[in-house]
Protein backbone atom coordinates (compact mmCIF):
# COMPACT_ATOMS: atom_id res chain seq x y z
CA UNK A 1 0.00 0.00 0.00
CA UNK A 2 2.83 2.31 1.01
CA UNK A 3 4.55 1.37 -1.84
CA UNK A 4 1.74 2.38 -4.21
CA UNK A 5 1.24 5.42 -2.22
CA UNK A 6 4.97 6.00 -2.94
CA UNK A 7 4.52 5.39 -6.91
CA UNK A 8 1.27 7.53 -7.39
CA UNK A 9 2.99 10.63 -5.12
CA UNK A 10 6.28 10.03 -8.16
CA UNK A 11 4.21 10.11 -10.78
CA UNK A 12 2.27 13.49 -9.71
CA UNK A 13 4.75 15.33 -9.66
CA UNK A 14 6.18 16.35 -13.13
CA UNK A 15 9.39 17.52 -12.14
CA UNK A 16 10.28 14.09 -11.62
CA UNK A 17 9.29 13.02 -14.82
CA UNK A 18 11.61 15.39 -16.71
CA UNK A 19 14.73 16.78 -15.40
CA UNK A 20 17.53 18.92 -16.62
CA UNK A 21 21.36 18.32 -16.86
CA UNK A 22 23.17 21.57 -17.89
CA UNK A 23 26.57 22.59 -19.01
CA UNK A 24 28.75 25.57 -19.33
CA UNK A 25 31.47 26.32 -21.76
CA UNK A 26 33.69 27.93 -18.50
CA UNK A 27 32.08 28.48 -15.41
CA UNK A 28 34.41 31.35 -14.57
CA UNK A 29 35.05 34.25 -16.30
CA UNK A 30 38.61 36.36 -15.59
CA UNK A 31 38.66 39.91 -16.64
CA UNK A 32 42.17 41.11 -17.86
CA UNK A 33 43.58 44.09 -18.97
CA UNK A 34 42.39 43.41 -22.73
CA UNK A 35 39.27 41.76 -21.73
CA UNK A 36 36.72 42.50 -24.66
CA UNK A 37 33.38 40.71 -23.30
CA UNK A 38 33.09 36.89 -23.30
CA UNK A 39 30.49 34.58 -25.02
CA UNK A 40 29.56 31.73 -22.83
CA UNK A 41 28.41 28.50 -24.35
CA UNK A 42 25.04 26.87 -22.64
CA UNK A 43 24.35 23.42 -23.18
CA UNK A 44 22.14 20.93 -21.68
CA UNK A 45 20.34 17.73 -22.03
CA UNK A 46 17.14 16.66 -20.59
CA UNK A 47 16.70 13.26 -18.70
CA UNK A 48 13.64 11.27 -18.17
CA UNK A 49 12.82 8.44 -16.63
CA UNK A 50 9.74 7.78 -18.08
CA UNK A 51 8.95 7.55 -22.24
CA UNK A 52 8.62 10.85 -23.81
CA UNK A 53 4.71 12.53 -22.92
CA UNK A 54 3.07 14.14 -25.47
CA UNK A 55 1.18 17.41 -25.62
CA UNK A 56 2.84 20.43 -25.55
CA UNK A 57 6.38 20.86 -27.04
CA UNK A 58 9.27 20.78 -24.07
CA UNK A 59 10.51 24.43 -23.80
CA UNK A 60 13.83 25.49 -22.43
CA UNK A 61 14.83 29.02 -20.78
CA UNK A 62 18.11 29.93 -19.65
CA UNK A 63 19.01 32.85 -17.23
CA UNK A 64 22.29 34.49 -16.56
CA UNK A 65 21.75 37.53 -13.52
CA UNK A 66 24.71 39.41 -12.79
CA UNK A 67 25.24 40.25 -8.56
CA UNK A 68 22.43 43.00 -7.77
CA UNK A 69 23.10 46.64 -6.18
CA UNK A 70 20.04 49.12 -5.14
CA UNK A 71 19.73 52.29 -7.53
CA UNK A 72 17.89 55.21 -8.12
CA UNK A 73 16.44 56.29 -10.90
CA UNK A 74 16.07 60.04 -11.50
CA UNK A 75 14.05 62.05 -13.68
CA UNK A 76 14.30 65.53 -15.53
CA UNK A 77 12.02 68.15 -15.51
CA UNK A 78 11.85 71.59 -16.74
CA UNK A 79 12.22 74.01 -13.89
CA UNK A 80 12.74 77.56 -14.27
CA UNK A 81 13.78 77.29 -17.59
CA UNK A 82 16.26 74.46 -17.09
CA UNK A 83 16.48 70.64 -16.94
CA UNK A 84 16.80 69.34 -13.44
CA UNK A 85 16.95 66.34 -11.87
CA UNK A 86 13.62 66.09 -9.94
CA UNK A 87 11.95 63.03 -8.94
CA UNK A 88 13.72 59.99 -8.43
CA UNK A 89 12.93 56.54 -7.51
CA UNK A 90 14.85 53.82 -5.78
CA UNK A 91 14.99 50.34 -6.53
CA UNK A 92 15.64 48.11 -4.15
CA UNK A 93 17.69 45.19 -5.95
CA UNK A 94 18.59 45.46 -10.12
CA UNK A 95 20.73 42.93 -11.64
CA UNK A 96 24.19 44.43 -13.25
CA UNK A 97 23.24 42.02 -15.74
CA UNK A 98 20.71 39.82 -16.72
CA UNK A 99 20.03 37.39 -20.13
CA UNK A 100 16.95 35.55 -20.87
CA UNK A 101 17.12 33.18 -23.45
CA UNK A 102 14.10 31.24 -24.55
CA UNK A 103 13.63 28.34 -27.50
CA UNK A 104 9.98 30.01 -28.20
CA UNK A 105 8.07 33.42 -28.03
CA UNK A 106 7.69 34.95 -24.69
CA UNK A 107 4.04 34.23 -24.70
CA UNK A 108 4.81 30.16 -25.38
CA UNK A 109 6.92 29.54 -23.16
CA UNK A 110 6.30 30.25 -19.48
CA UNK A 111 2.59 31.40 -17.89
CA UNK A 112 2.58 34.52 -15.70
CA UNK A 113 1.74 32.70 -12.94
CA UNK A 114 4.98 30.60 -12.91
CA UNK A 115 7.21 33.68 -13.92
CA UNK A 116 5.57 35.53 -10.84
CA UNK A 117 6.78 32.55 -9.29
CA UNK A 118 10.18 32.30 -10.31
CA UNK A 119 11.38 35.55 -11.59
CA UNK A 120 12.42 34.90 -14.55
CA UNK A 121 11.64 37.56 -16.92
CA UNK A 122 14.05 40.76 -16.46
CA UNK A 123 11.19 42.70 -15.20
CA UNK A 124 10.66 40.57 -12.49
CA UNK A 125 13.93 40.16 -11.61
CA UNK A 126 14.24 44.06 -9.91
CA UNK A 127 13.18 44.21 -6.92
CA UNK A 128 11.18 47.20 -5.93
CA UNK A 129 8.99 47.25 -3.12
CA UNK A 130 6.32 49.59 -2.58
CA UNK A 131 6.41 51.71 -5.84
CA UNK A 132 2.98 52.46 -7.14
CA UNK A 133 1.68 51.51 -10.85
CA UNK A 134 2.47 54.80 -12.54
CA UNK A 135 6.25 54.99 -11.03
CA UNK A 136 6.78 51.36 -11.78
CA UNK A 137 5.50 51.58 -15.41
CA UNK A 138 7.29 55.10 -16.34
CA UNK A 139 10.81 54.45 -13.69
CA UNK A 140 11.22 50.53 -14.45
CA UNK A 141 10.81 51.00 -18.11
CA UNK A 142 13.41 53.64 -18.08
CA UNK A 143 15.70 51.27 -16.29
CA UNK A 144 15.38 48.98 -18.41
CA UNK A 145 15.54 51.03 -21.69
CA UNK A 146 18.91 52.38 -20.33
CA UNK A 147 20.22 49.12 -19.44
CA UNK A 148 19.19 47.41 -22.63
CA UNK A 149 21.23 50.10 -24.67
CA UNK A 150 24.54 49.65 -22.67
CA UNK A 151 23.88 45.94 -23.57
CA UNK A 152 23.57 45.04 -19.74
CA UNK A 153 19.96 43.27 -20.40
CA UNK A 154 19.15 41.14 -23.10
CA UNK A 155 16.11 39.75 -24.15
CA UNK A 156 17.07 36.51 -26.72
CA UNK A 157 13.51 35.07 -27.28
CA UNK A 158 13.55 31.78 -29.74
CA UNK A 159 17.86 31.89 -29.44
CA UNK A 160 17.87 27.87 -27.65
CA UNK A 161 17.98 25.20 -30.06
CA UNK A 162 16.70 22.45 -28.72
CA UNK A 163 16.69 19.26 -30.94
CA UNK A 164 14.37 15.75 -30.37
CA UNK A 165 12.92 17.64 -27.05
CA UNK A 166 16.08 16.02 -25.31
CA UNK A 167 19.31 18.37 -26.33
CA UNK A 168 19.19 21.96 -26.03
CA UNK A 169 22.34 24.98 -26.66
CA UNK A 170 22.28 28.81 -26.96
CA UNK A 171 25.04 31.17 -25.89
CA UNK A 172 24.85 34.24 -24.45
CA UNK A 173 27.39 37.43 -24.94
CA UNK A 174 28.84 38.91 -21.72
CA UNK A 175 29.71 42.78 -22.32
CA UNK A 176 33.16 44.05 -21.46
CA UNK A 177 32.09 46.25 -19.47
CA UNK A 178 31.07 43.23 -16.54
CA UNK A 179 31.06 43.64 -12.59
CA UNK A 180 32.66 41.56 -10.17
CA UNK A 181 30.58 38.74 -8.51
CA UNK A 182 28.71 35.50 -8.53
CA UNK A 183 26.80 35.11 -12.27
CA UNK A 184 23.80 32.67 -11.54
CA UNK A 185 22.89 30.73 -14.38
CA UNK A 186 19.64 29.22 -14.44
CA UNK A 187 17.34 26.60 -16.63
CA UNK A 188 13.96 26.43 -16.62
CA UNK A 189 12.35 23.35 -18.35
CA UNK A 190 8.46 24.08 -19.29
CA UNK A 191 5.37 22.34 -21.09
CA UNK A 192 2.49 24.45 -21.99
CA UNK A 193 3.76 27.62 -19.93
CA UNK A 194 4.27 24.96 -16.52
CA UNK A 195 8.00 25.05 -14.83
CA UNK A 196 9.01 21.06 -14.74
CA UNK A 197 12.30 21.73 -13.48
CA UNK A 198 15.06 24.33 -12.34
CA UNK A 199 18.13 23.47 -11.92
CA UNK A 200 21.12 26.58 -10.97
CA UNK A 201 24.98 26.78 -11.56
CA UNK A 202 27.52 29.69 -10.70
CA UNK A 203 29.51 31.60 -13.09
CA UNK A 204 32.26 33.23 -10.95
CA UNK A 205 33.37 36.58 -12.64
CA UNK A 206 36.90 38.01 -10.91
CA UNK A 207 39.80 40.19 -11.82
CA UNK A 208 42.85 38.45 -12.29
CA UNK A 209 46.54 39.42 -12.25
CA UNK A 210 47.17 43.61 -13.05
CA UNK A 211 43.61 44.31 -12.62
CA UNK A 212 43.03 42.26 -9.31
CA UNK A 213 46.56 43.68 -8.06
CA UNK A 214 45.58 47.38 -8.64
CA UNK A 215 41.87 46.70 -7.68
CA UNK A 216 42.84 45.01 -3.98
CA UNK A 217 45.69 47.98 -3.56
CA UNK A 218 43.26 50.60 -4.08
CA UNK A 219 40.89 49.37 -1.34
CA UNK A 220 43.66 47.93 1.61
CA UNK A 221 46.26 50.49 0.89
CA UNK A 222 44.22 53.34 -0.09
CA UNK A 223 47.56 55.87 0.88
CA UNK A 224 50.49 53.79 -0.85
CA UNK A 225 48.20 53.24 -3.79
CA UNK A 226 47.16 57.58 -3.99
CA UNK A 227 51.04 58.28 -3.51
CA UNK A 228 51.84 55.44 -6.26
CA UNK A 229 49.21 57.34 -8.77
CA UNK A 230 51.21 60.63 -7.57
CA UNK A 231 54.67 59.36 -8.19
CA UNK A 232 53.39 57.89 -12.17
CA UNK A 233 51.75 61.14 -12.81
CA UNK A 234 55.13 63.22 -11.67
CA UNK A 235 57.81 60.72 -13.21
CA UNK A 236 55.48 60.64 -16.54
CA UNK A 237 55.56 64.66 -16.64
CA UNK A 238 59.11 64.77 -15.90
CA UNK A 239 60.18 62.18 -18.41
CA UNK A 240 58.00 63.77 -20.91
CA UNK A 241 59.92 67.42 -20.04
CA UNK A 242 63.43 65.56 -19.90
CA UNK A 243 62.74 63.90 -23.73
CA UNK A 244 61.85 66.96 -25.06
CA UNK A 245 64.22 69.07 -24.03
CA UNK A 246 66.97 66.19 -25.46
CA UNK A 247 66.41 66.20 -28.52
CA UNK A 248 65.18 69.84 -28.65
CA UNK A 249 62.05 69.62 -30.36
CA UNK B 1 42.26 48.53 -28.74
CA UNK B 2 40.35 47.92 -25.98
CA UNK B 3 41.37 48.44 -22.40
CA UNK B 4 39.56 47.22 -19.05
CA UNK B 5 39.78 49.76 -16.04
CA UNK B 6 39.89 47.97 -12.64
CA UNK B 7 37.99 50.67 -10.81
CA UNK B 8 35.73 52.03 -13.15
CA UNK B 9 35.15 48.38 -14.45
CA UNK B 10 34.57 49.65 -17.68
CA UNK B 11 36.19 48.87 -20.83
CA UNK B 12 37.48 51.53 -23.31
CA UNK B 13 39.62 52.14 -26.20
CA UNK B 14 42.87 52.85 -25.38
CA UNK B 15 43.79 55.22 -28.74
CA UNK B 16 40.67 57.45 -27.87
CA UNK B 17 42.12 57.97 -24.43
CA UNK B 18 45.26 59.04 -25.37
CA UNK B 19 44.14 61.12 -28.17
CA UNK B 20 42.22 63.04 -25.20
CA UNK B 21 45.13 63.10 -23.29
CA UNK B 22 47.22 64.86 -25.71
CA UNK B 23 44.45 67.14 -27.03
CA UNK B 24 44.25 68.40 -23.89
CA UNK B 25 47.52 68.44 -22.70
CA UNK B 26 48.19 71.02 -25.46
CA UNK B 27 45.58 73.19 -24.71
CA UNK B 28 47.02 72.98 -20.92
CA UNK B 29 50.71 73.89 -22.01
CA UNK B 30 48.95 76.73 -24.49
CA UNK B 31 47.38 78.89 -21.93
CA UNK B 32 48.57 77.42 -18.26
CA UNK B 33 45.10 75.42 -17.68
CA UNK B 34 45.43 71.98 -15.70
CA UNK B 35 42.80 70.53 -18.56
CA UNK B 36 40.34 69.39 -16.26
CA UNK B 37 36.94 71.67 -17.21
CA UNK B 38 37.52 69.93 -20.59
CA UNK B 39 38.64 66.80 -20.02
CA UNK B 40 35.80 65.57 -17.01
CA UNK B 41 33.24 66.20 -19.29
CA UNK B 42 34.63 64.25 -22.06
CA UNK B 43 35.36 61.74 -19.92
CA UNK B 44 32.07 61.48 -18.68
CA UNK B 45 30.86 61.56 -22.56
CA UNK B 46 32.79 57.85 -22.80
CA UNK B 47 31.58 56.31 -20.06
CA UNK B 48 33.39 56.55 -17.54
CA UNK B 49 31.79 56.95 -13.80
CA UNK B 50 31.23 60.70 -12.90
CA UNK B 51 33.19 59.58 -9.44
CA UNK B 52 35.91 57.79 -11.31
CA UNK B 53 36.47 60.57 -14.04
CA UNK B 54 36.68 63.56 -11.66
CA UNK B 55 39.30 61.99 -8.87
CA UNK B 56 40.93 60.41 -11.88
CA UNK B 57 41.37 63.67 -14.04
CA UNK B 58 42.56 65.36 -10.72
CA UNK B 59 45.63 63.00 -10.59
CA UNK B 60 46.23 63.62 -14.62
CA UNK B 61 46.48 67.16 -14.11
CA UNK B 62 49.55 66.93 -11.87
CA UNK B 63 51.48 65.07 -14.78
CA UNK B 64 50.53 67.73 -17.59
CA UNK B 65 51.37 70.76 -14.94
CA UNK B 66 54.39 69.12 -13.75
CA UNK B 67 55.09 68.72 -17.60
CA UNK B 68 54.28 72.36 -18.55
CA UNK B 69 55.86 74.06 -15.47
CA UNK B 70 59.40 72.11 -15.89
CA UNK B 71 59.38 73.59 -19.32
CA UNK B 72 58.35 77.11 -17.97
CA UNK B 73 60.53 76.95 -15.15
CA UNK B 74 63.74 76.48 -17.90
CA UNK B 75 62.45 79.72 -19.36
CA UNK B 76 62.47 81.41 -15.83
CA UNK B 77 58.77 81.72 -16.20
CA UNK B 78 57.55 81.00 -13.33
CA UNK B 79 57.15 83.05 -10.09
CA UNK B 80 57.74 80.83 -7.53
CA UNK B 81 57.24 83.44 -4.49
CA UNK B 82 53.51 84.25 -5.66
CA UNK B 83 52.97 80.47 -6.86
CA UNK B 84 53.68 79.91 -2.70
CA UNK B 85 51.39 82.77 -2.06
CA UNK B 86 48.53 81.38 -4.20
CA UNK B 87 49.01 77.95 -3.13
CA UNK B 88 48.61 78.54 0.29
CA UNK B 89 45.26 80.28 -0.22
CA UNK B 90 44.49 77.39 -2.28
CA UNK B 91 45.03 74.55 0.56
CA UNK B 92 42.75 76.65 2.51
CA UNK B 93 40.23 77.14 -0.16
CA UNK B 94 40.15 73.80 -0.76
CA UNK B 95 39.30 72.53 2.42
CA UNK B 96 36.44 74.71 3.02
CA UNK B 97 35.28 73.79 -0.75
CA UNK B 98 34.97 70.42 0.25
CA UNK B 99 32.95 71.52 3.69
CA UNK B 100 31.19 73.52 1.56
CA UNK B 101 30.46 70.60 -1.25
CA UNK B 102 29.47 68.30 1.75
CA UNK B 103 26.92 70.79 2.66
CA UNK B 104 25.69 71.03 -0.93
CA UNK B 105 25.08 67.43 -1.45
CA UNK B 106 23.12 66.56 2.22
CA UNK B 107 20.87 69.08 0.78
CA UNK B 108 20.90 67.45 -2.59
CA UNK B 109 21.38 68.85 -6.33
CA UNK B 110 24.60 69.14 -6.44
CA UNK B 111 25.51 67.72 -9.95
CA UNK B 112 22.81 70.87 -10.45
CA UNK B 113 24.96 73.42 -8.63
CA UNK B 114 28.30 72.22 -9.84
CA UNK B 115 27.24 72.78 -13.91
CA UNK B 116 25.61 75.79 -12.86
CA UNK B 117 28.93 77.21 -11.24
CA UNK B 118 30.56 76.22 -14.84
CA UNK B 119 27.93 77.93 -17.11
CA UNK B 120 28.08 80.89 -14.67
CA UNK B 121 31.88 81.13 -14.06
CA UNK B 122 32.67 80.14 -17.89
CA UNK B 123 30.72 82.68 -19.44
CA UNK B 124 31.44 85.57 -16.96
CA UNK B 125 35.50 84.73 -17.68
CA UNK B 126 35.32 84.25 -21.30
CA UNK B 127 33.42 87.43 -22.27
CA UNK B 128 35.47 89.33 -20.17
CA UNK B 129 38.63 87.95 -21.32
CA UNK B 130 37.36 88.22 -24.87
CA UNK B 131 36.02 91.73 -25.10
CA UNK B 132 39.47 92.37 -23.41
CA UNK B 133 42.07 90.74 -25.82
CA UNK B 134 39.75 91.88 -28.75
CA UNK B 135 40.55 95.41 -27.48
CA UNK B 136 44.78 94.74 -26.78
CA UNK B 137 44.69 93.58 -30.10
CA UNK B 138 42.85 96.70 -31.67
CA UNK B 139 45.13 98.56 -30.24
CA UNK B 140 48.22 97.19 -31.32
CA UNK B 141 47.14 97.06 -34.37
CA UNK B 142 46.50 101.10 -34.35
CA UNK B 143 49.73 101.29 -33.54
CA UNK B 144 49.22 102.60 -29.48
CA UNK B 145 51.50 101.07 -27.73
CA UNK B 146 49.47 98.72 -24.39
CA UNK B 147 48.74 100.32 -21.22
CA UNK B 148 50.51 97.77 -18.92
CA UNK B 149 51.26 99.45 -15.62
CA UNK B 150 47.96 100.18 -13.91
CA UNK B 151 47.49 101.36 -10.85
CA UNK B 152 43.97 100.04 -8.64
CA UNK B 153 43.09 99.71 -5.51
CA UNK B 154 45.01 96.43 -5.37
CA UNK B 155 48.08 98.31 -4.83
CA UNK B 156 47.08 100.41 -1.65
CA UNK B 157 47.08 97.61 0.82
CA UNK B 158 49.32 96.67 3.52
CA UNK B 159 51.97 93.58 3.33
CA UNK B 160 53.18 94.78 0.27
CA UNK B 161 56.29 91.85 -1.09
CA UNK B 162 58.27 91.86 -3.86
CA UNK B 163 57.25 89.57 -7.16
CA UNK B 164 60.56 90.30 -8.60
CA UNK B 165 59.30 87.89 -11.80
CA UNK B 166 56.63 89.53 -12.20
CA UNK B 167 58.26 92.83 -11.93
CA UNK B 168 55.25 93.72 -8.60
CA UNK B 169 55.81 95.12 -5.64
CA UNK B 170 52.02 94.36 -4.23
CA UNK B 171 50.29 93.32 -0.99
CA UNK B 172 49.68 89.53 -0.50
CA UNK B 173 46.02 89.60 0.96
CA UNK B 174 44.76 89.80 -3.15
CA UNK B 175 46.97 87.24 -4.48
CA UNK B 176 46.11 84.68 -1.30
CA UNK B 177 42.44 85.61 -1.70
CA UNK B 178 42.78 84.93 -5.34
CA UNK B 179 43.88 81.80 -3.76
CA UNK B 180 41.39 80.83 -1.55
CA UNK B 181 38.09 81.56 -4.09
CA UNK B 182 40.04 79.47 -6.95
CA UNK B 183 39.83 76.77 -3.87
CA UNK B 184 36.69 76.79 -3.26
CA UNK B 185 36.09 76.71 -6.77
CA UNK B 186 37.79 73.90 -7.72
CA UNK B 187 37.02 71.40 -4.43
CA UNK B 188 33.22 72.09 -6.14
CA UNK B 189 33.94 71.79 -9.55
CA UNK B 190 36.06 69.17 -9.13
CA UNK B 191 39.08 70.71 -11.75
CA UNK B 192 42.49 72.40 -11.15
CA UNK B 193 40.85 76.19 -11.47
CA UNK B 194 43.26 77.28 -13.54
CA UNK B 195 40.81 78.55 -15.95
CA UNK B 196 40.04 81.22 -13.21
CA UNK B 197 43.08 81.74 -11.78
CA UNK B 198 44.76 82.64 -15.10
CA UNK B 199 42.31 85.98 -15.71
CA UNK B 200 42.85 86.30 -12.25
CA UNK B 201 46.11 87.05 -12.30
CA UNK B 202 46.78 88.86 -15.37
CA UNK B 203 43.05 91.48 -14.44
CA UNK B 204 43.34 91.44 -11.03
CA UNK B 205 46.99 91.22 -10.28
CA UNK B 206 48.34 92.74 -13.15
CA UNK B 207 50.80 89.64 -13.79
CA UNK B 208 52.65 89.90 -17.13
CA UNK B 209 50.47 86.24 -19.54
CA UNK B 210 54.02 84.98 -19.95
CA UNK B 211 54.70 84.36 -16.10
CA UNK B 212 51.05 84.10 -15.09
CA UNK B 213 51.05 80.53 -17.23
CA UNK B 214 53.86 79.07 -15.14
CA UNK B 215 52.63 80.36 -11.99
CA UNK B 216 49.38 79.00 -12.29
CA UNK B 217 50.65 75.23 -13.53
CA UNK B 218 53.06 75.61 -10.31
CA UNK B 219 50.05 75.94 -8.13
CA UNK B 220 47.49 73.59 -9.76
CA UNK B 221 49.99 70.56 -8.94
CA UNK B 222 49.72 70.92 -5.59
CA UNK B 223 46.22 71.48 -5.35
CA UNK B 224 45.26 68.59 -7.22
CA UNK B 225 48.04 66.12 -5.69
CA UNK B 226 46.66 67.14 -2.80
CA UNK B 227 42.84 66.00 -4.20
CA UNK B 228 44.23 63.20 -5.70
CA UNK B 229 44.78 61.83 -2.61
CA UNK B 230 41.86 62.84 -0.69
CA UNK B 231 39.90 60.87 -3.46
CA UNK B 232 42.15 57.82 -3.33
CA UNK B 233 41.98 57.66 0.57
CA UNK B 234 38.44 58.32 1.17
CA UNK B 235 36.36 57.69 -2.22
CA UNK B 236 39.14 54.97 -4.02
CA UNK B 237 37.94 56.49 -6.93
CA UNK B 238 41.29 56.79 -8.98
CA UNK B 239 41.31 54.87 -11.64
CA UNK B 240 45.47 54.58 -11.90
CA UNK B 241 45.26 52.37 -15.61
CA UNK B 242 43.07 55.24 -16.58
CA UNK B 243 45.15 58.12 -15.66
CA UNK B 244 48.05 56.48 -17.23
CA UNK B 245 46.34 56.62 -20.86
CA UNK B 246 45.75 59.87 -20.52
CA UNK B 247 48.41 61.56 -18.85
CA UNK B 248 51.16 59.80 -21.32
CA UNK B 249 49.10 61.78 -23.75
CA UNK B 250 48.93 64.61 -21.85
CA UNK B 251 52.63 65.05 -21.06
CA UNK B 252 53.44 65.16 -24.73
CA UNK B 253 50.78 67.41 -25.73
CA UNK B 254 51.82 69.64 -22.67
CA UNK B 255 55.41 69.80 -24.24
CA UNK B 256 53.89 70.92 -27.43
CA UNK B 257 51.46 73.38 -26.08
CA UNK B 258 53.91 74.94 -24.32
CA UNK B 259 55.93 75.81 -27.20
CA UNK B 260 53.11 77.10 -29.32
CA UNK B 261 52.39 78.98 -26.34
CA UNK B 262 55.73 80.64 -26.41
CA UNK B 263 55.43 81.60 -30.18
CA UNK B 264 51.97 83.77 -29.76
CA UNK B 265 51.53 86.84 -29.04
CA UNK B 266 50.08 87.46 -25.48
CA UNK B 267 46.91 88.77 -26.91
CA UNK B 268 45.91 85.61 -29.65
CA UNK B 269 46.69 83.97 -26.62
CA UNK B 270 44.06 84.90 -24.43
CA UNK B 271 41.58 85.39 -27.22
CA UNK B 272 41.61 81.98 -27.45
CA UNK B 273 41.60 80.99 -24.24
CA UNK B 274 38.69 83.04 -24.21
CA UNK B 275 37.30 81.23 -26.86
CA UNK B 276 37.47 77.82 -25.46
CA UNK B 277 36.38 79.09 -22.14
CA UNK B 278 32.98 80.16 -24.17
CA UNK B 279 32.31 77.21 -26.33
CA UNK B 280 32.41 74.86 -22.74
CA UNK B 281 30.04 77.50 -20.89
CA UNK B 282 27.76 77.12 -24.09
CA UNK B 283 27.42 73.49 -24.76
CA UNK B 284 26.63 72.68 -21.06
CA UNK B 285 24.21 76.16 -21.17
CA UNK B 286 23.07 74.47 -24.25
CA UNK B 287 22.58 70.94 -22.38
CA UNK B 288 20.71 73.09 -19.26
CA UNK B 289 17.96 74.35 -21.75
CA UNK B 290 17.52 72.24 -24.20
CA UNK B 291 15.20 68.54 -23.52
CA UNK B 292 17.38 66.04 -23.28
CA UNK B 293 16.53 63.12 -25.01
CA UNK B 294 16.65 60.23 -22.09
CA UNK B 295 14.74 62.13 -19.20
CA UNK B 296 15.90 59.29 -17.14
CA UNK B 297 19.06 58.59 -15.57
CA UNK B 298 20.35 55.72 -13.13
CA UNK B 299 22.61 56.45 -9.81
CA UNK B 300 24.05 54.11 -7.01
CA UNK B 301 21.37 54.80 -4.34
CA UNK B 302 22.39 56.42 -1.54
CA UNK B 303 23.09 60.06 -2.67
CA UNK B 304 19.84 61.86 -3.52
Amino acid sequence: MIRLLCFLIAFALPAQAEEVVAGLSQDSVQITTNFEGSEILIFGAVKRAVPLPGGPPLQVIVTVEGPAAPITIRRKDKRFGIWVNNAAVEVDAAPSFYAVATSAPWADVILDVEDLRHSVSIDRAIRAVGLDREDRGSFIEALLRIKESQDAYLNAFGSVEVSEETLFKTSIQLPANLTEGDYKARFFLTRGGAVLDVHETNINVSKVGLERFLFNLSRQQPLVYGLMSLAIAIFAGWAASAFFRYFRF
Amino acid sequence: MQIYLPIAEVSVNAFLLLGLGGMVGVLSGMFGVGGGFLMTPLLFFIGIPPAVAVATEANQIVASSFSGVLAHLRRKSVDLRMGTVLLIGGLIGAALGVQLFNTLKAMGQVDLLVKLCYVVFLGIIGSLMFVESLNAIIKTRSGKPPARKRHNWVHNLPFKMKFRTSGLYISVIPPALVGVFVGILAAIMGVGGGFIMVPAMIYLLGMPTKVVVGTSLFQIIFVTGFTTLLHATTNFTVDVVLAVLLLVGGVIGAQIGTKIGARLPAEQLRILLAGMVLLVCGKLAFDLLVMPSELYSLGAAGGH
